[in-house]
């Protein structure tokens, strides 16, 4: 019997930085089947003892032949993540597994209003749909939430600007939880329910909601789309526990 | 060094839930024999026993060792002493929920301790503080964090991780890792 | 109270290993309190051992799985029950 699944060997290509202690790695992976947006991947390191150790990556962009992209932050003491963010280089190995996940994922197929709302590193697989669907040139109504600590943290600034005006039927918000830019209109904080309805969908909308990033933010976010009267069988979600590393 | 290991200097924390929270007055330790009899230690109690302080090197199935660790603690050889028992196996027990299996003898003769000192402070909860079992001379897992007791038994019954294919036994020497080993 | 869990997701490419269908969008029915969810909200521990995935209820073991060299142990004495959508035939 064939394996269902394989570790496959993936090797780096080009990389972006996209804040301080973020960085995204475009990988080569030969055989690579496809993905759908939000799928994620395992990546397995392997040092010269045998230890090894795994990490699951959600994917940021649909597949482009047999290119993935990733984008790993850096945890700090988190072994897989500092050495995919500093260590890592163009051309090195590593081992991957997927595409896996068949929840959190959606498919351009699909014409409903969709909600994605992103805490920190959380837009990741959340951007990967945004993607997917100017990629298919899909007129699903989409709105994005992005929480995200000041504007130095923002992953994929300038794609999303562009996004916001190029993609007709995307909405794009940036909430600041710390420090907002100059001439913002919200004050800096949490994300809340104010945030949810006036930057999101009525929920006679029907729309599915994605909820991405730490496991907190993600609890409040989903029991506040509840309160407000999402169905909670719309509402998807995917956690980061800290020890992501 | 045992087959396959290899040095840490760092001290990896391994989960398989929640670190639980045990308030110290409500803290006890029991060991119940195979006829139901049972003895009980209250925290203060626990101190008030003779204590050592063992320096021993610790072996985990994920391949990490750390050499030479000095914890405090109570050897099991003082809380058997008055515990009347035929058994030949036991099953400790966690808050948590967590167990592990092993034979009675590799808790006896000075090669086990309940510990609740690590390096010279209190044992931390992510290590099993307020306390944990100390088993060295076996891998890493059966020295059960957060123990609450030890269950004395004519049977071997196959604790949290020896039921999904971890060996029973767990020597480091003879890389015992899973059944079969 | 920690926070040293990651979710059911996490559990796709371990699971991928041993059935051709995702079990994250299955539902699972807890054993110990009988609430039901989508095994990709489960609370995942560790992995460097073996995964644990607990009830996000009442935190009681749902699943494990150990993967050994040559082989794969699965647990599943926590879960009564595991409905796994299919597409319709
Ligand atoms: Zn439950």
């Amino acid at each position: 019997m064939s394996a269902r699944i394989e570790w496959r060997v993936a090797t780096l290509a080009e990389f972006r930085n996209e804040t301080a202690t973020a960085r995204t790695l475009l990988l080569d992976v030969p055989g690579w089947p496809g993905h759908l947006a939000g799928q994620h991947v395992d990546v397995r390191l392997t040092d010269a003892d045998g230890y090894s150790t795994q990490r699951s990556y959600s994917l940021g962009a649909p597949a482009d032949g047999e290119r993935v992209e990733l984008t790993v932050q850096k945890v700090p003491g988190g072994e897989v993540s500092e050495y995919l963010t500093d260590v890592y280089s163009i051309g090195d190995p590593i081992e991957l597994r997927g595409p896996v996940g068949g929840w959190f994922v959606w498919h351009p197929s699909r014409t409903a209003p969709v909600l994605l709302v992103a805490g920190g590193s959380g837009i990741v697989p959340l951007m990967a749909m945004v993607r997917a669907r100017r990629q298919a040139r899909s007129r699903a109504p989409f709105r994005l939430i992005y929480s995200v600590r000041s504007p130095a943290d923002q992953y994929f600034s300038s794609e999303l600007r562009r996004s916001a005006v190029d993609d007709s039927g995307l909405d794009v918000t940036t909430v600041y939880t710390r420090s907002a830019p100059p001439g913002a209109t919200r004050e800096p904080g949490r994300i809340g329910g104010a945030d949810l309805e006036r930057y999101g969908w009525p929920p006679q909308f029907e729309p599915t909601c994605f909820v991405c990033g730490p496991t907190g933010f993600v609890e409040k976010v989903a029991n506040t789309l509840v309160g407000l009267g999402h169905d909670p069988r719309r509402i998807r979600t995917e956690r980061f526990g800290p020890t992501g590393g | 060094m045992p087959p396959g290991q290899y040095l840490t200097e760092d001290f990896p924390v391994l989960s398989a839930g929640p670190t639980p929270n045990i308030p110290l007055d409500r803290w006890e330790f029991v060991i119940a024999s195979e006829d139901g009899r049972e003895y009980r230690w209250t925290w203060d109690e626990l101190l008030e026993l003779p204590a050592e302080e063992p320096t021993v090197d610790i072996h985990c199935v994920t391949k990490w060792s750390k050499l030479e660790t000095t914890w405090r603690g109570v050897s099991l050889d003082v809380l058997m002493e008055d515990v009347e028992t035929t058994a030949d196996f036991a099953l400790a027990h966690s808050y948590g929920g967590y167990t592990t299996n092993l034979p009675l003898e590799d808790l006896l003769d000075g090669k086990a301790w309940i510990v609740y000192e690590f390096e010279g402070s209190e044992l931390a909860p992510q290590h099993g503080g307020p306390a944990r079992l100390l088993v060295p001379h076996l891998y890493f897992w059966k020295s059960a964090k957060w123990v609450r007791g030890i269950q004395l038994q004519e049977f071997d019954e196959l604790g949290f991780w020896e039921s999904v294919g971890y060996h029973d036994y767990g020597d480091p020497w003879r890389e015992q890792r899973y059944q079969g080993d | 109270m920690t926070q040293d869990y990651q979710d059911g997701n996490a559990l796709a490419g371990p699971l991928a290993e041993l059935f051709a269908v995702d079990v994250t969008a299955a539902t699972g029915r807890c054993v110990s309190c009988g609430d039901t969810g989508r095994v990709a909200d489960l609370r995942v521990y560790g992995h460097e051992l073996g995964w644990v995935a607990r009830c996000p209820s009442c935190d009681h073991v749902m699943l494990r799985l150990v993967r050994s060299p040559d082989a794969a142990w699965l647990d599943l004495q926590g879960t009564l029950s595991l409905r796994v959508p299919l597409p319709p035939s």
